[in-house]
C-alpha cells in the first residue's frame, strides 16, 4: 500500500448497509467492502452512476452514516473500527470515537446548494454557526473578522453575510456551502457534486476557485460526481463504483487512457463528447438493460448481468480488487491470467 | 427534393414571449428566429432561464400565464400556429408535434397503467379508433422505443419502471400520433450516462425512420455534439449564434459560445490544463443591461455594446452571430 507517512485518510472493508422495514435480509446493500487511501493534499475523484453508493461512501467516511463494518483510520487514528467475519456477522465490538474534534479536520460540501443551507438563517449566521461550534473565534469582532475573511476568499462581497440565502443565485449559494466547510480550517473535504447543480459558465468558476484552495491551504478532497470530464480534470487519481462496489481505481488520465475493467470501458464510452467530429468516430460500447437493485445485487462479480465478456465464474465468485498496474487497481476475473 | 420541402417544417419570426410577473416584466424571449426543416436536429443550448424552454413551450401553446406571446410569428406547415383556436391546437399538439420533458415520473399518471396511458393518447386524437386496434398500435410503439416484455409491460404502472425505461416511455407517447416536429425538452438530463448514451441512439434512430424534425434543448455541449445537425445558442432570451454543428464547435462566433467551449475541460486533454470560466454570473432578468446582454460579462465589451443590441452577421453558410465584433469585422470586409 502507500507510504505511511503520505496517507492522510485510510479505509478497509467499509460497508453500509442500510435495513428496509418488514424486508428480511441485509437490505439496501449501498457500500459493500470498498477499501482506499487518500494522500495528504490529493485528490481523490469517484465516478459511477446514481444509486451506485458513491454519495453513501463519502458520507460514511465522515460518519455521517454509522457504518456496518470495516474500519477508517484518520491522519494514523482509527476512527472506527468493526471488523466483520466471512458470514458478515462482526468478530467483537464496535470501536468508534467521539467525532466533533475529527469535525474541525473533516467537511463536506453538499450538491445542491440551496437545499443544504437553512433559510431562516443570513449568510454570516450560517458560517458563523461552525466557528461558535468549535469556539474558534476569541471575541466578536475576531468573529466578524473570519466571517468576512472567508466571504472575500469565496469571491463574495463583505455585505452579503446579512442577506440570505433565497437572495443568490445557485452559484453564490454555492460558494456560501464552500465557504461553510471552509470556516473550521479542515484539512480534508468531501466534495458531494459540488458543481453539478451549476450552470456551465458556472461550473469553471467553482472548479478553479476549488483548486486555487487546495494549492493554498493544502486541502485533500474526495471529488464525488457523475460528470467524468470535471472527475479527470481536478483529481489525481480517480475510483469508479458499480453497485456498491469499487470496480477501478487509478492516476485519473491513464485511467482514462486505459481503463482496464469492463464497466469503466463503457462508462467512458458512452461520456458524450463536446466534439462533432470525434463524436461521430467514437465507438460505443452500450449496456443492456438498466442497473440492478442493490437490495439484491447479483452474486459473483455485481457487473456480471450487464458485462458483455462475463463468464460462468463471474457469477459465482467475486473477483478481487488488486494492483495490476503499479497504482492501477481493478476487480476483474478477465484480468487474472 | 420531394415536395414537401418546398415548405419548411417549422419558420419562427421574431418570436417573444414575455411574463408579466408583479415584479414587472421578464422578457423570457426576447426576439429570435429560426427554421427547422425535415429530418433535421437541431440543438437549443442556454444556462437555465435563458427561454430555451420558454421559446419551445410557445409552439406547443403550452406557455404557463403569467406568460405570454407578444410578437413575432410561428409557422408550421405553413400554418400561423399562434392564430389556432384551443380545439386546433389540442389537434396540433399529438398529431403534428409532440413534446417530452425532463422528468418522466411528473409527466405519468402514477395511477394508471403505462398501456392505458398510452391507448388514451391514441384515442385523443382518434375518436373511431377500436379498442384492439389502440392496443396494437400502443404495443408496436413500445417494441420500437426498445422495450421488451410488452404485454406484460402494458400492464405495468410508472413506477414499476426504470428513469430510462419511463423516458422511453414518454417518447412512445410523444411519437405514437406520428408527429412531424418533436420537441425534446432536456430529455437526457436526469439520466445516467449510460442510459443517457441509449437514449441517445434510440432518437437518432427514430428520426432516421420517421424523418421527423427534432428540436433538442440542452445544456450538454456533448449531446449536441453527438445528436444535431445545427446548433442555437441563446443567453438571456435572445439567441447569439446559430449555425451547423461543426461550425459551432470549430469556428465558434460570439464570445459567449467561445467561453462556453473554452470553460470545459477539453476532450482530447492528455495533461492537467486549467480552465478559463467566463466571469461573471448570469442576468437578472428583471433588470437586462441595455445592448448587448452579455456584455457585462464579455472580455471584449465596447462602448456600443452596453448601449445598442448588435444586429445578425452571417459568418459562414447558416451560420450567423450577435456580437458587434463581427459587425464592425464585416463592415471593414465591405470597405477593402
Amino acid at each position: 500500500m502507500a507510504n505511511e507517512e503520505k496517507v492522510l485518510l485510510e479505509i478497509k472493508k467499509l460497508r453500509k448497509y442500510f435495513p428496509v422495514k418488514g424486508i428480511k435480509g441485509p437490505g439496501v446493500q449501498a457500500v459493500q467492502d470498498v477499501s482506499l487511501f487518500i494522500n495528504k493534499g490529493e485528490t481523490l475523484g469517484l465516478v459511477g452512476e446514481s444509486g451506485c453508493g458513491k454519495t453513501t461512501l463519502g458520507r460514511t467516511i465522515l460518519r455521517l452514516y454509522d457504518p456496518t463494518g470495516g474500519s477508517i483510520s484518520y491522519d494514523g487514528k482509527v476512527i472506527y473500527e468493526n471488523p466483520l467475519g466471512e458470514d458478515g456477522r462482526p468478530l467483537g465490538k464496535a470501536t468508534a470515537v467521539n467525532m466533533l474534534p475529527y469535525r474541525r479536520k473533516m467537511q463536506i460540501i453538499f450538491q445542491d446548494p440551496s437545499a443544504s443551507l437553512d433559510p431562516r438563517m443570513t449568510v454570516g449566521e450560517i458560517i458563523g454557526e461552525a466557528i461558535d461550534i468549535h469556539k474558534l473565534a476569541s471575541s466578536k469582532a475576531d468573529r466578524t473578522d473570519m466571517i468576512k475573511g472567508l466571504l472575500s476568499r469565496v469571491g463574495l462581497n463583505t455585505e452579503h453575510a446579512n442577506r440570505y440565502p433565497h437572495e443568490f443565485s445557485g452559484g453564490q449559494q454555492q460558494r456560501v456551502g464552500i465557504a461553510r466547510a471552509l470556516a473550521v480550517k479542515p484539512e480534508f473535504i468531501v466534495c458531494d457534486e459540488p458543481i453539478s447543480a451549476l450552470d456551465v459558465s458556472i461550473q469553471s468558476q467553482v472548479v478553479n476557485m476549488l483548486e486555487d484552495m487546495q494549492a493554498e491551504m493544502g486541502l485533500t478532497y474526495l471529488f464525488i460526481a457523475h460528470d467524468l470530464s470535471v472527475v479527470r480534470h481536478i483529481s489525481d487519481r480517480i475510483g469508479v463504483m458499480y453497485l456498491g462496489s469499487l470496480v477501478e481505481l487509478g492516476e485519473s488520465y491513464e485511467l482514462n487512457r486505459h481503463p482496464i475493467h469492463p464497466y469503466t470501458q463503457t462508462l467512458l464510452s458512452a461520456v458524450p463528447v463536446p466534439d462533432p467530429k470525434l463524436s461521430r468516430a467514437k465507438q460505443r460500447i452500450m449496456l443492456e438493460g438498466d442497473i440492478p437493485s442493490p437490495m439484491n445485487p447479483p452474486s459473483g462479480c455485481r457487473f456480471h448481468t450487464r458485462c458483455p465478456y462475463a463468464s460462468e465464474r463471474c457469477s459465482q465468485e467475486t473477483p478481487k480488487f488488486k494492483e495490476h498496474e503499479p497504482g492501477h487497481w481493478a476487480a476483474c476475473h478477465l484480468l487474472e491470467k | 427534393m420531394s415536395e414537401q420541402n418546398e415548405k419548411k417544417l417549422l419558420e419562427v419570426k421574431d418570436l417573444r414571449v414575455s411574463f408579466f410577473t408583479p415584479a414587472g416584466e421578464v422578457k423570457a424571449v426576447g426576439g429570435i428566429s429560426y427554421d427547422l426543416d425535415y429530418g433535421e436536429v437541431m440543438g437549443v443550448v442556454g444556462e437555465s432561464g435563458s427561454g430555451k424552454s420558454q421559446e419551445a413551450y410557445s409552439i406547443m401553446g403550452l406557455l404557463q400565464s403569467p406568460g405570454k406571446v407578444i410578437g413575432g410569428s410561428i409557422t408550421f406547415e405553413g400554418v400561423d400556429v399562434l392564430s389556432l383556436s384551443k380545439a386546433e391546437m389540442t389537434q396540433f399538439r399529438g398529431n403534428k408535434a409532440a413534446m417530452i420533458f425532463q422528468n418522466p415520473m411528473t409527466c405519468l399518471n402514477p395511477v394508471y397503467t403505462i398501456g392505458n396511458q398510452l391507448v388514451e393518447a391514441l384515442k385523443a386524437h382518434d375518436k373511431d379508433i377500436s379498442n384492439e386496434e389502440a392496443q396494437k398500435r400502443a404495443m408496436e410503439m413500445m417494441e420500437m422505443v426498445g422495450i421488451n416484455n410488452v404485454e406484460k409491460r402494458m400492464k405495468q404502472y410508472p413506477h414499476e419502471f426504470s428513469g430510462g425505461m419511463r423516458q422511453r416511455v414518454m417518447i412512445a407517447m410523444g411519437l405514437i400520433c406520428h408527429p412531424k416536429l418533436l420537441i425534446a425538452d432536456e430529455p437526457t438530463t436526469a439520466l445516467d450516462v449510460t442510459i443517457q448514451a441509449q437514449i441517445l441512439e434510440l432518437m437518432k434512430d427514430l428520426q432516421k425512420k420517421t424523418k421527423m424534425g427534432i428540436i433538442f434543448i440542452t445544456h450538454n455541449l456533448g449531446v449536441v455534439a453527438d445528436i444535431c445537425d445545427k446548433v442555437s445558442v441563446m443567453y438571456a432570451g435572445k439567441m447569439v449564434e446559430q449555425g451547423p454543428v461543426d461550425d459551432i464547435f470549430y469556428a465558434p462566433a460570439h464570445p459567449y459560445t467561445i467561453g462556453l467551449l473554452r470553460s470545459m475541460p477539453r476532450v482530447d486533454a492528455e495533461d492537467y490544463e486549467r480552465l478559463i470560466p467566463i466571469e461573471g454570473t448570469p442576468v437578472d432578468m428583471l433588470n437586462p443591461p441595455e445592448g448587448c446582454p452579455f456584455a457585462p460579462r464579455c472580455e471584449h465589451c465596447m462602448k456600443i455594446c452596453l448601449k445598442k443590441m448588435p444586429p445578425y452577421v452571417e459568418v459562414g453558410e447558416n451560420h450567423r452571430s450577435a456580437c458587434w465584433l463581427r459587425v464592425a469585422e464585416h463592415m471593414d470586409k465591405e470597405e477593402g
